[in-house]
């Protein structure tokens, strides 16, 4: 939902990252405000995901250059678990199993450490049993995956229900969804979108990572931005991704390279 | 004539050895004399052995230790901590010595004896006889010799035939003694069908230096099942070895479990040998430790016989200086056909001094097996940590919730609740003080 008074909760000034000394982001631009949903697509290896766990803070990748300001304040004087207590999510593509962790326990726990490091109440095992069963049921998630290890053995979509599940808990100010829809069957994807739809308001923002239109049926980008070879090339509304959609990407890269070739 | 030069650090452990009083069975004295005869022709085994490669006992050569003199009194009090609710009943020894005033008695099932060796030595002879100093091998095994020369304390238990124990039967080995030598025993003697749980439990009150030489025996009949955990709590100053010797019979089912945490230098030798077909074989441990410490667990299946199961990983996580050794020994004999036998070696490092040494050893003689096994040293995996930085965790936070992880796959499949519990506090309490 646009509101263009509305306050920007990120801004994200010509940013360069390398991965492993490779350039990966080559100047992005980007501005996000509290109500909007912003879609970033783009072929493999554009540098979307990249993008992502740049701003989640994620140590393989090197900031070289811009800024990224985050209600105002620079983003990059924060070490991820900072990031994460202000207000920065991260949905994992691929979230990592952990054995021998409860999935109860590491929830409290994160939930707790966010709620500590912005003044508020942590909750006790019992407290915190009740909340979480009912964020649970947004999800549609059985109880029994409270038990089982953190992603142990679950399925791709029980892992990705597993990820909205601790947006919900943890209440970010930005959420950044990295492919939540990749490996999802239609169930699946119907009830992890209508899950982030719900936890959307006029205060939070969220960005989507995506390589398909598919999610978007689902959750309505007020912008849709095209990402190839570490920039923004083109951004629209919705309509665009339909556009995408039915003419794939190569077109807009075939406009990139005549752009190119005119200038020069 | 063959003349024995004794090692004078052997020598000087064996000091006291001849007075132990006569044992009700001349068999036994013999069994005890012969092993003080090898001990004697023993050296301590040095780096150049290649079964102390990675270990260097030098430490150990350097501590004066004697035979207990005199008990220090332990009171209930003192071994509060170590209680394990779960347990059918509880034997506990104070320096080697029993300490009945510490026991706790339960109403046992029929067939099931769980006494003092030094008891059963009079009671039981006909059923100990075939066992005692047999099973655990003390020809080329220093330590084994020194415990069954001073072999006089300990455990004994039996499982009459079809005798089954639901409940852990609690062995509490307390230290609490300076400067002194512990030869701890136990004979644990399964008949057919029979079933029960053991904990070997080893603790200390302070912070001694001494040394716990413990050799633990295991008959395990066709069709029963035992169940060992060893749990290795000593002092941060101890020296702890321990050979425990099994022998299975057809179709028997035998699971190890094995925490280190403590002493200074510690050695665990475990030795299965499958003499029957269709044995079942679990095999977990897990060694924690920092600072100067040393872990050396070996540890030899001998697949004897055909269509033997065994699965056996083993943990380790090292931090500041820490040495943690493994090496597993699978041996698959000539007409062990249908061996189903898996091995891994998992090692954590958590920082730049700690080391590990791990070498699995495969041996097969058979052509219809099916044997695999795998070895890993690494550091906490980077991925695992930004995705708990991600939630909100704090680097260390993060580092210790996955540390705790990586040990809380062994702990956890141990079956008693309060043990679970206990060791998991320990394992938190340890990486949060980064060992």
């Amino acid at each position: 939902m646009i509101n263009s008074n509305a306050k920007t909760i990120l801004e994200v000034r010509n940013l360069t990252a390398t991965v492993a000394g490779v350039d990966i982001l080559k100047g992005i631009n980007l501005t996000v405000r509290a109500g909007e949903v912003h879609a970033i697509m783009g072929p493999n290896g554009s540098g979307k995901s990249t993008f992502s766990k740049v701003l989640a803070g994620h140590p393989a990748y090197e900031v070289k250059g811009g800024e990224v300001l985050f209600e105002g304040k620079d983003l990059f004087t924060l070490a991820a678990d900072e990031r994460a207590r202000a207000g920065v999510f991260l949905g994992f593509q691929y979230p990592v199993e952990i054995p021998g962790v409860s999935n109860s326990a590491f929830l409290r726990l994160a939930y707790n450490t966010v709620q500590g490091g912005r003044g508020k109440d942590e909750l006790d095992p019992l407290e915190f049993d009740d909340l979480v069963r009912e964020k649970m049921k947004l999800l549609e998630m059985n109880p029994e995956f409270l038990s089982r290890s953190v992603n142990d053995g679950f399925s791709g979509g029980e892992k990705k229900r597993n990820e909205i599940l601790q947006m919900a808990l943890l209440e970010p100010k930005l959420s950044l969804l990295d492919e939540t829809d990749s490996g999802l069957d239609i169930d699946a994807l119907r009830v992890v979108a209508g899950g982030v739809n719900k936890l959307l308001t006029s205060d939070n923002a969220c960005v989507l990572v995506t390589h398909y239109q598919r999610l978007l049926n689902y959750i309505t980008p007020d912008y849709v931005h095209v990402m190839s070879a570490g920039r923004i090339i083109k951004s629209g509304d919705k309509s665009l991704a339909l556009e995408l959609e039915s003419r794939g990407y190569d077109w807009l890269l075939d406009d990139k390279k005549a752009a190119k070739k005119a200038a020069a | 004539m063959k003349v024995t030069v004794t090692h004078p650090y052997v020598a000087a452990l064996l000091t006291g050895s001849g007075e132990l009083p006569k044992s009700p069975a001349a068999w036994l004295d013999a069994r005890r004399a012969a092993a003080l005869e090898r001990a004697n022709a023993l050296s301590v085994p040095t780096t150049r052995d290649e079964e102390w490669r990675f270990t260097d006992l030098t430490p150990l050569t350097k501590l004066q230790v004697q035979p207990v003199a005199a008990a220090v009194k332990v009171s209930a009090t003192d071994i509060a901590a170590h209680v394990v609710p779960e347990a059918a009943m509880r034997l506990v020894f104070v320096d080697g010595v029993p300490a009945p005033e510490l026991a706790q008695q339960g109403a046992l099932p029929a067939g099931v004896t769980v006494i003092a060796l030094s008891d059963a030595i009079k009671s039981h002879a006909a059923l100990i006889e075939p066992h005692l100093a047999k099973l655990a091998g003390a020809e080329q095994e220093l330590f084994t010799a020194l415990n069954t020369a001073f072999l006089q304390h300990g455990v004994f238990i039996h499982l009459a035939k079809n005798a089954q124990l639901k409940a852990p039967i609690h062995l509490l080995f307390v230290a609490a003694g300076n400067g002194v030598a512990v030869y701890p025993r136990c004979l644990i003697v399964a008949e057919s069908g029979a079933e029960a749980c053991v904990i070997e439990d080893y603790v200390a009150l302070g912070d001694e230096a001494y040394l716990t030489n413990a050799v633990t025996e295991i008959a395990v009949a066709p069709n029963a099942s035992l169940r060992h955990i060893k749990l290795q709590r000593e002092s941060q100053k101890a020296f702890h070895i321990s050979n425990c010797a099994v022998t299975l019979a057809k179709d028997a089912r035998f699971q190890s479990h094995a925490v280190t945490l403590g002493a200074r230098l510690s050695r665990i030798n475990l030795n299965i040998d499958q003499q029957g077909e269709g044995v079942n074989v679990e095999i977990d441990g897990l060694a924690l430790i920092g600072g100067r410490q040393t872990a050396d667990t070996h540890t030899l299946v001998d697949h004897a016989k055909a269509h033997g199961i065994c699965k056996q990983t083993h943990k380790t996580i090292v931090g500041g200086a820490g040495h943690a050794v493994f090496n597993g020994k699978v041996f698959v004999r000539e007409g062990a056909q249908l061996t189903d036998s898996s091995q891994q070696s998992r090692n954590l490092l958590l920082s730049d001094k700690a080391r590990v040494d791990t070498k699995p050893q495969l041996e097969i003689y058979a052509d219809d097996v099916k044997c695999a096994h795998g070895a890993a040293v690494g550091q906490l995996d980077a991925e695992h940590l930004f995705y708990l930085k991600s939630r909100g965790l704090p680097e260390a936070q993060a580092r210790n919730l996955l540390t705790y992880a990586f040990g809380a796959e062994i702990i956890d499949h141990i079956p008693v609740p309060s043990l679970v519990d206990a060791l998991e506090k320990l394992v938190m309490a340890r990486t949060e003080a980064s060992l």
